[in-house]
């Protein structure tokens, strides 16, 4: 047993359930008595709903139920709740339910049929028939942001949710003294998270106890179930929400509502019977939201020596028919862009525009990946122009170790905070990934691989990541007496080992075996405060409110202890399960009977003990967030005859703290590495101009196999941030930030000859051959 | 390797045969009651002619270790072993199985403790959210079944028909070379 | 995402197959692998009333070597010809393709008829039947009939079958010494369908090439072969400028689709370089060194 867990690679706890077949996800969800739900999906991307038939669908046998919109209690028949509200979004647009009147994108729901089966609710789909009055649709970003467009919404007189500036300095005046100025238009576009579980919500009511239960892929169930009480007009204690295993999130499984989360429960509690209901694939391309489309026209401002003097970038960010989550992704987008480098003078203005396709809200990475693309594309650019080596122009810009905090001059973050850096090393980062990767002889190396007639390319790219924001989570410690130590916190897991990460952090403060100590998240009826799981959050914030939980029982348990033992609290130690006299190990008492001991049948509870058990709650609300960073440098091989590319080496340098468990930190950025990977050049949501999605498959929206993704070489710098008590800071969106900005930045180099410029994600082998022609007939820029 | 129509039986009395045809036809069905083994264990059971070999494991025998992540056959998640060999039971109907074995997750380590495969999954963080991992675990059996010592190509190509949306694949191809050298076959 | 309702019958032999498809006509649909049919039937975009399922046909699954043919049974699984020593020898160039067929996974299941059958205007298999002149055997109530790849493949997902065929073999005649195949293609991602994939036949005479063959797949509605360049090759040396010809020519002749994965020139493009490279190794296996 080592004598700390903290910072141990072991092996998860959650593991032996899930390798079994025991894990228990939304759909192993089983009562008895289950019916099973589907929708009837729009299948136009703008139309007015003129009659809606559902007789044919009610009379098929083992049909219990056809739902449309006019049958919701008024309460749950209007917009659904507006998640995060900010000055600047003025039309605040939510979705409906079921729509009764509008459908604004393909998939939207219009009717619930409910039926013994699966099978059978999806017969009774074909026999609706819904008349639609077909609407001209805004589908392309850049129109539908023009006057004129196609409106999404009627009482809107265009389609501009929101229009925001975010400033620091004097960017005109630097801009117009500037000795070099370098524009460049950069685009990001659509993609899905798809986990490889759906999303999936069963419902259960139990009538007499007026007791209603829900289980739901979400990576939010507390907040879930406060609207949910809201909605249906329930006291919280009477709803219990369980997130129970996920199948993976990475953020759109968080949206609070869902339709589908408010019409299921509300479906069960009317037919007194369970109800689930489970996205398949197909629904999931059109009704999970997506992510990624942004339009960045970006300039930035140099001094003869590539020092930067400004940025200035103008955007437009894609929000599909509803902007029901809020700004975070143009927001972070935005706030994101500077990174490591010291910009004096910055300018970040988007719109964010409605479109008649699926609405969007944060997928891992969450606007930073774009930020990230638009600067490590300009400072390429302005080595390049400048004939500055590419890692030199960075050094030259980098905030230094001594300058933290560092203000970014008055930008507010996402969680409308003041943006300053909390603390880290970007210059010791980034000189351990050019070591690993080789670039000091890469000039060489490159050459040998062109005499060899191979187009190799070295592409690296730098990311400050904002983690850990507020505004807080919580968490319950209880000593058994059988010695077991349950924790209890909120925020739900998709995989991320919080099970063993949290249970590491007990360990250490109680002394006992990890695998002694169980951990419950995500269930609104074990704990019922906290926000959920995103932005890279969960570890900062629910593992400090766990260290606080478990330094609290510790103390508890040396009280209790001490009077056991009748020595003084200062001379006991945890260790092994037990509390002991320093330097005399015999006089013991095992921490199940210190439980039992402060839970007595008879006698007096002291005061200073609060309370009978060995038991503690505490909150973590952090004052900001703690700001990780890293660097991504690869080299990848293309075929330019074919446009194929291939990663021969993959390299991560990472500081995101004090590292729990190396393991699962690695294993999060080795697949969000792999996500990025399918970002740059796989995943593509592509829409006709109807505003049909055309790809609705794993045959079409294509995720990377074992085959496209390469070994990810992992090494870490550990920066403490001064702001939470551990001194982490958060790792879920490591992987994928900088991977699109790097993968064009080694393209850049790889086709160097042919002048290449990578300016668009993500790319595909015939489009990437599109630009090398494009590159080759164009006139050599001046 | 396919099913065997010999252990199927029309759950209900066939409909009418028309008198004047000329030699009996086998009447399609709805329904038809099979028998097969699943996990070792022989199942006879009454199932609608439509319904997938995932949904049958999952709704009417309750092993839910088989997940859905796709339905056409392309994330792999619900791979179950057919007379041993990996298929997709999204793709396959119940009564296909009739008369075949077929082997899921839940047989891999019956009782407490884990199967050599898993061990070394859990070894080299080969799962994250775990809904991939029950296919890829009976895709690795089967091959290191076949294969004692196989070749990195061999792994790769048996894992390159499932997806897996957390890992990053690193974690699980290592277990699946270390799970070559530690299961005494 | 579950089918419709339908009615399943599994016949025991090809008689009985021929009889319930001619019983049930357009309303029936055969079910092999089902690697291609089960997710149209799950997404509803296929609704038969019937469906026959032939697996439990076991005189339909083969490989048998007859006179100079090799005679592949339509319901021979994917995997057993990919593992099959006979095939590997007789016919690489089919067993060269047939691993670009999905994964293990889909082919333990997916058979040789079914791929054919289904004629998916990217699939590799109908490519290879294509360039190897294999000849389709299809029993009908009024018979048995053997067509070329050119009377087979009718279009875009369509052959010449009609709903009371049933495919039952495939001969892919062996090929004579001193011939090389091959096959190259290129795909989104391993294992996806081709978005350009090439089959080479190519004979040697000392340095000349006596015969060459080339078909496409992923370029038009159906496996296409370049008969033009076929019959420029005949005759030529062996070298690389030849064979950079045939290819450029070859794909110049092509009229591909854009879709959503490629553009109609990347197609036409990239068909000229797989067609070089196919064209090449073909030669280099069939004994000949490239000048
Ligand atoms: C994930 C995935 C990836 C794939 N990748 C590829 C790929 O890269 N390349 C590729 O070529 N294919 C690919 N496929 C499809 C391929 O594997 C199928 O096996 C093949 O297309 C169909 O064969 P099957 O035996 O499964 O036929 P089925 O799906 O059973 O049938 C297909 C069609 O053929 C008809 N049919 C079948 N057998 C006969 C017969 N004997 N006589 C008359 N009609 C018949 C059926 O009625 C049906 O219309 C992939 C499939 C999946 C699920
Ligand atoms: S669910 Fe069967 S392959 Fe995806
Ligand atoms: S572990 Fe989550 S999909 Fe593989």
């Amino acid at each position: 047993m080592p004598t700390r867990w903290f910072g141990e690679r072991i092996p998860r706890n959650e593991d032996p359930r899930l390798l079994t077949g025991r894990g228990m996800y939304v759909d192993d969800v089983r009562r008895p008595g289950t019916l099973h739900a589907a929708f009837y999906r729009s299948p136009h991307a703008h139309a007015r709903i003129l009659r809606i038939a559902t007789d044919q669908a009610k009379a098929l046998p083992g049909v219990v139920a056809v739902v449309t919109a006019q049958d919701l209690p008024e309460r749950i028949r209007g917009p659904l709740p507006k998640l995060i509200p900010h000055p600047a979004l003025v039309h605040h647009k939510t979705q409906v339910a079921l729509a009764g009147e509008v459908v604004r994108h393909v998939g939207e729901p219009i009717a619930l049929v409910v039926a013994e089966s699966r099978y059978i609710a999806e017969d009774a789909l074909e026999l609706i028939d819904v008349e639609f009055e077909v609407l001209p649709a805004a589908v392309d970003l850049e129109a539908a942001a023009k006057p004129g467009a196609p409106r999404v919404h009627a009482d809107m007189a265009d389609n501009i949710a929101a229009h925001h500036i975010q400033r620091a300095g004097n960017v005109e005046e630097a801009f117009a003294k500037a000795p070099h100025v370098f524009r460049e238009r950069f685009t990001m576009d659509r993609g899905s998270s798809s986990p490889i579980e759906t999303r999936g919500v069963v419902a259960e009511w139990d009538p007499r106890s007026h007791q209603l239960t829900v289980w739901d892929s979400t990576q939010a169930p507390i907040r879930i179930r406060n609207y949910l009480s809201d909605l249906l007009g329930l006291p919280q204690a009477n709803v219990r929400v369980i997130a129970p295993d996920i199948g993976g999130g990475f953020g759109p499984k968080i949206m609070m509502c869902y339709p589908e989360e408010i019409s299921i429960p509300w479906a069960a509690m009317m037919l007194e019977r369970p109800v689930k209901w489970i996205e398949d694939r197909r629904e999931h391309f059109v009704a999970t939201n997506h992510e990624r489309l942004q339009i960045h026209d970006a300039e930035i401002a140099v001094d003869t020596d590539g020092r930067i003097l400004g940025v200035r970038t103008t955007y437009l960010h894609d929000c599909g028919a509803y902007c029901a989550y809020g700004l975070t992704v143009p927001i972070v987008s935005g706030t994101t862009l500077p990174g490591p480098y010291k910009i004096p003078n910055y300018h970040a203005e988007y719109r964010a525009v409605f479109a008649n396709k699926t609405q969007t809200s944060p997928y891992r990475g969450a606007g930073r990946p774009h930020g990230v693309f638009v600067m490590e594309r300009l400072m390429d650019r302005v080595a390049r122009e400048l004939g500055i080596d590419r890692a030199e122009v960075r050094r030259r810009n980098f905030i230094q170790p001594h300058e933290f905090p560092y203000d970014l001059g008055g930008l507010i973050y996402q969680d409308g905070v003041r943006l300053v850096y909390d603390s880290g090393n970007y210059p010791e980062v980034f000189r351990k990934t050019m070591d690993h990767i080789g670039y000091a002889d890469w000039a060489a190396q490159k050459a040998r691989y062109r005499r060899e007639g191979r187009r190799v390319g070295l592409g690296f790219a730098f990311y400050v990541e904002g983690t850990g924001i507020g505004p807080y989570e919580g968490c319950r410690i209880t000593v058994e007496p059988s010695g077991k130590v349950y924790v209890a916190t909120s925020v739900g897991t998709q995989g991320q080992g919080h099970y063993t990460s949290f249970a590491q952090i007990v360990a250490d403060a109680l002394g006992t075996d990890v695998r002694d100590v169980i951990v419950t998240t995500g269930d609104s009826g074990a704990f019922g405060w906290g926000t959920g799981t995103f932005a890279s959050r969960a570890a900062v914030v629910a593992g400090n409110a766990v260290a606080l939980a478990a330094g609290a029982v510790r103390q508890k348990t040396l009280q209790v202890a001490a009077t056991l033992l009748e020595a003084r609290g200062d001379d006991l130690e945890l260790a092994e399960g037990k509390v002991f006299v320093r330097g005399v190990p015999g006089r013991a008492v095992m921490l199940g009977q210190v439980a039992a001991a402060a839970n007595p049948l008879r006698g007096v509870i002291p005061q200073e003990w609060e309370g009978p058990g060995l038991e503690a709650t505490r909150y973590f609300a952090p004052p900001s967030g703690a700001f990780a960073a890293g660097c991504h440098a690869a080299l990848v091989e293309v075929d330019t005859e074919t446009g194929l590319i291939r990663f021969l080496r993959y390299v991560v340098v990472h500081d995101c703290g004090p590292v729990i468990n190396p393991m699962i930190l690695e294993g999060q950025v080795r697949g969000g590495v792999a996500q990025g990977i399918g970002n740059a050049f796989y995943e593509k949501l592509v829409y006709d101009e109807q505003g049909q999605l055309l790809t609705q498959t794993f045959m079409d929206y294509l995720l990377p196999t074992v085959a496209e993704v390469p070994p990810v070489e992992v090494d870490h710098v550990e920066t403490p941030s001064p702001l939470n008590p551990l001194g982490i800071k958060g790792a879920g969106e490591a992987g994928v930030i900088p991977v699109p900005a790097l993968v064009a930045s080694a393209l850049d180099d790889a086709l160097s000859e042919e002048g290449v410029r990578i300016t668009e994600m993500p790319l595909s082998p015939s489009r990437l051959r599109e630009i090398l022609r494009e590159a080759q007939t164009a006139p050599t820029p001046a | 390797m396919n099913g065997d129509p010999a252990h199927t039986t029309p759950a209900q009395a066939p409909a009418r045969v028309p008198a004047r045809r000329k030699r009996r036809l086998r009447e399609p069905q709805s329904a038809l009651t099979i028998r097969f083994t699943v996990n070792g264990e022989t199942v006879e059971r009454t199932v609608e002619v439509r319904k997938t070999l995932a949904d049958f494991l999952r709704e009417d025998l309750g092993l839910t270790g088989t997940h859905l992540g796709c339905e056409h056959g392309v994330c792999g998640a619900c791979t179950g072993l057919l007379n041993g060999e990996p298929v997709r039971s999204c793709l396959l109907f119940a009564v296909q199985a009739a008369g075949a074995g077929i082997e899921t997750v839940e047989s891999l380590a019956p009782g407490e403790g884990l199967h050599p495969v898993q061990a070394a999954f859990r070894e080299h963080h080969g799962l994250q959210c775990g809904f991939c991992t029950p296919g890829f675990l009976m895709s690795a059996v089967a091959l290191l079944r076949d294969h004692t010592v196989p070749t990195d190509e061999q792994i790769l190509e048996t894992l390159g028909g499932h997806l897996c949306r957390c890992t990053g694949y690193q974690g699980i191809v290592e277990a699946v070379r270390a799970a070559a050298r530690t299961w005494q076959r | 995402m579950k089918p419709a309702p339908f009615r399943y019958v599994a016949p025991r032999s090809v008689d009985e197959t021929l009889a319930l498809l001619a019983e049930h006509g357009a309303e029936g649909k055969i079910l092999a692998g089902g690697q291609s049919l089960v997710p149209l039937l799950n997404m509803r975009l296929a609704r038969p009333q019937v469906i026959v399922d032939i697996n439990g046909i076991r005189s339909l699954a083969y490989i048998r070597r007859k006179d100079d043919h090799l005679h592949v049974g339509a319901l021979t699984r994917q995997r057993a010809v990919e593992e099959s020593a006979t095939v590997r020898r007789q016919v690489p160039l089919l067993w060269e393709a047939i691993r670009f067929v999905g994964h293990p996974q889909i082919r333990t299941r997916g058979t040789v008829g079914g791929s054919l059958a289904h004629a998916d205007p990217s699939a590799e298999l109908p490519a290879v039947a294509a360039a190897l002149d294999a000849e389709l055997v299809v029993r009908s109530p009024s018979g048995e009939r053997a067509l070329s790849p050119g009377e087979f493949f009718a279009g875009y997902l369509t052959t010449a079958l009609e709903p009371t065929d049933l495919l039952t073999e495939i001969r892919f005649p062996l090929l004579p010494e001193r011939t090389g195949t091959a096959f190259v293609e290129v795909a989104r991602r391993h294992g996806d369908f081709a978005l350009v994939g090439v089959a080479a036949v190519v004979r040697r005479s000392d340095g000349t090439i006596a015969e060459a063959r080339l078909a496409f797949t992923g370029v038009g509605p159906g496996p296409v072969r370049a008969r033009g360049a076929e019959g420029r090759l005949a005759g030529s040396a062996g070298t690389s400028r030849v064979f950079a010809d045939a290819a450029r020519e070859a794909a110049a002749r092509l009229d591909p689709e854009s879709e959503i994965h490629a553009t109609a020139q990347y197609r036409r493009d990239v068909a000229a370089t797989l067609a070089r490279r196919a064209l090449e190794l073909a030669w280099q296996r069939s004994g000949g060194r490239t000048r």
